[in-house]
């Protein structure tokens, strides 16, 4: 076995242009253009409001870039932060803890959940489509299910008078204001593990196996790349990052409501998916998936600011994701084209 | 010979029927005309001389609820009557129904509505619009909360109060045993309104969850019910949409049962005047909606407020086969 030649890049990534250039120019191009369209659009509030709806999508855009680039899905990503929201805000609350008691339960449960999908995608080989739609079916009525039968409502109880709440507040859901821009502890989350998920990716190891193994899972395997043990940490990556939003929502709103997060995964897919990351795996970046989720962020607000009929919002999203989607395939064409 | 051949002929040809058949087969009656001439009717005339001002309404509601297109109806109103510009957004998930206000505070609107069905979570949001000087009036759900958020009214209906108005009307009618269909299981306004119905009626009531959203599902579960239980001899649902699916339930069904529901909607004014249906409890959708603008407006203008610390009550109001007929118009129009 030559670990050696994996700590190398795989010679195929130089001759690519770079995935995220396209994102980049969406972006971009989003930018202008609600800039025109909508008055309000560029105002430093409004620069706050659109970053936090990004960064809300891009802390989980991190892991499923990853996820996607090791080539398989998560479909429970959603649920999973309402999972890990309900979880830390019960815990705290019927054992009366302090507030980072159920911060840190809430991290092992995520952890354990994410880990249970990449264990039974090694032991079972089924696609990860399927396995994860059972977590993300069974988490969703075990959500609603736990949340009912501990709280007796659908809705946790408030945590906001208890012990540590403030300080976990601060590290998850506290805001700075910068020149009548607000930004939100979640914005720097999001800077934090788009950095930490791009070095993982680019400069080590564990990085190379991910690309070999959304490559070709048989050639790496033969080359001696654990397989298992990559998808098992990609998947802990998704449960870390689900763990941070789930807190961020839970100190910032006070309390759960537990039917919440169905349909987000997919969300974090498309911005992956926008931001270059290839959906058969193998090819893709980090910071590829952050435009994503900012393109996402600046179009979805970007139609509020632009005060368009909301009958029409989620034709005018797809439109522009499809639209952004185009440009980022075209000028990637382009790129490979020219070189 | 191919159809290739005959493509310059066959457009020009399909337009040319096609504006044929739409000026001869013109009906003088009904239709999208009337609706038209029936609409600016209904908004022509009346402006007041203050200055143009923008109402955002950002609500919990899902896309495409015809209750609360109707709340929309009657804001959009009062809008064109006030001078107002309306900005009307909806999310159902609490952080991006939170994100929504945050943007119509960043677009510096003169005045909000709200409604409260996410409590707590809408805390520090609603602490900056305040900050940011604007005035807030919270409708529909939530009416715990609306003082504590400094609202300075809350336009709605309290559920529980709903609710014995109808366990009220149903003991009036001598029902005997009554099956309540909750639609969103873990909804707590719905909990609220079978609760208090409850309360007030003398007789048994038993509540059935059903899936709202698969109605196909909710019906075969009313009928397998109502089979099942032959002492059941009212249905009360909970939704308009609701209403329709138990009415088919108790068609389903094949015995004599009686359907009452909350909430109106074309098949309840319908079943209403058929006599397939009870009565509705009502809230009025169309006045939150109007009167969250008015009273923002008036606000704005005279300093007005509504209610005097409490709620202002747009329900319930009991409609029986009396009432029916009068309503119909209104409810095809789509403002009740």
């Amino acid at each position: 076995m030559s670990t050696d030649l994996l700590v190398s890049r795989p010679p195929g990534r130089h001759r690519r242009a770079r995935p995220e250039l396209g994102a980049a120019l969406a972006a971009v191009a989003v930018l202008l253009f609600f800039s025109v369209v909508a008055d309000s659009f560029l105002r430093a509030s409004s620069i706050g409001t659109v970053l936090y709806a990004a960064s809300t999508i891009g802390i989980m855009a991190v892991p499923v870039s990853l996820l996607m680039i090791g080539g398989e899905f998560d479909l429970s990503a959603g649920v999973l932060v309402t999972t890990a929201a309900l979880t830390s805000s019960m815990v705290s609350y019927q054992l009366t803890a302090v507030t980072w008691v159920g911060v840190l339960v809430s991290l092992l449960v995520t952890l354990a959940v994410s880990g249970f999908n990449g264990w039974m995608l090694g032991r079972t080989r089924l696609p990860s489509f399927i396995v994860t739609l059972g977590t993300f079916l069974m988490l969703t009525g075990a959500n609603l299910g736990l949340t009912k039968l501990v709280s007796g409502t659908v809705t946790t109880k408030p945590i906001g008078d208890m012990q540590g709440f403030d300080s976990c507040r601060w590290l998850f859901a506290s805001e700075l204001t910068v020149g009548g821009m607000t930004l939100k502890a979640t914005v720097w989350w999001w800077l934090g593990l788009v950095v930490v998920g791009s070095w993982v990716l680019l400069r080590t190891r564990y990085g190379n196996w991910v690309f070999a193994v959304g490559g070709d899972a048989a050639a790496a395997r033969a080359v001696g790349v654990p397989v298992g043990r990559t998808k098992i940490g990609l998947y802990l990556g998704v449960g870390f990052c689900a763990w941070v939003l789930g807190q961020h929502l839970l100190f910032s709103f006070d309390t759960v409501q537990s039917g919440e997060g169905v349909g987000n995964e997919l969300i974090y897919i498309v911005a992956a998916v926008i931001g270059g990351c290839l959906i058969t795996g193998g090819y893709g970046s980090v910071v590829g998936g952050a435009l994503g989720a900012l393109i996402f962020g600046m179009v979805s607000k970007g139609i509020v600011y632009a005060q368009w009929n909301p009958d029409w919002f989620k034709f005018f999203l797809g439109a522009m994701l499809l639209l952004a989607a185009l440009l980022n395939s075209w000028v990637k064409q382009r790129a490979e084209r020219g070189r | 010979m191919s159809v290739r051949r005959f493509r310059p002929v066959l457009l020009p040809l399909a337009a040319l029927l096609l504006v044929t058949a739409t000026l001869s087969g013109c009906s003088s009656t009904g239709g999208r005309r009337a609706e038209q001439a029936r609409s600016r009717a209904a908004t022509a005339g009346g402006a007041v001389d203050t200055p143009r001002w923008t109402v955002a309404m950002v609500t919990h509601a899902g896309a495409g609820d015809a209750f609360w297109d109707t709340v929309r109806k009657g804001a959009e109103q009062a809008a064109a009557k006030d001078n107002i510009t309306f900005l009307y957004s909806n999310d159902a998930q609490t952080q991006n129904q939170v994100q929504l206000i945050q943007a119509a505070i960043d677009q510096r609107v003169d005045g909000l509505l709200v409604s409260l069905a996410k409590g707590e979570a809408l805390t520090d949001v609603l602490a900056k619009a305040k900050a940011a000087g604007i005035p807030l009036i919270s409708i529909n759900s939530g009416q715990e909360f609306s003082a504590r958020f400094g609202a300075l009214t809350h336009i709605g209906q309290d559920e529980s109060t709903a609710g014995k108005a109808a366990g009220t009307e149903l003991g009036r009618r001598g029902r005997k045993s009554v099956l309540c269909v909750i639609h969103e299981q873990g909804n707590i306004g719905q909990e609220q309104r079978c609760g208090g119905a409850k309360g007030a009626f003398g007789g048994t009531l038993q509540t059935l969850y059903v899936d709202g959203v698969n109605l196909p599902d909710a019906r075969a579960a009313i009928a397998a019910k109502l089979q099942a239980d032959p002492a059941v001899d009212t249905v009360l649902t909970l939704s308009a949409p609701l209403a329709a699916t138990g009415l088919q339930a108790v068609q389903d069904a094949r015995r004599p049962v009686e359907l009452d529901t909350f909430d109106l909607g074309t098949q309840v004014v319908t079943g209403l005047q058929a006599g397939t249906v009870g009565f509705a409890v009502d809230q009025q959708p169309y006045l939150q909606g109007y009167q969250g603008v008015d009273l923002l407006w008036l606000y704005r203008y005279n300093l007005d407020v509504l209610g005097g610390g409490g709620p202002v009550l747009t329900g319930p109001q009991i409609l029986t086969k009396d009432d029916a007929a009068a309503l119909a118009a209104y409810v095809a129009r789509g403002t009740r």
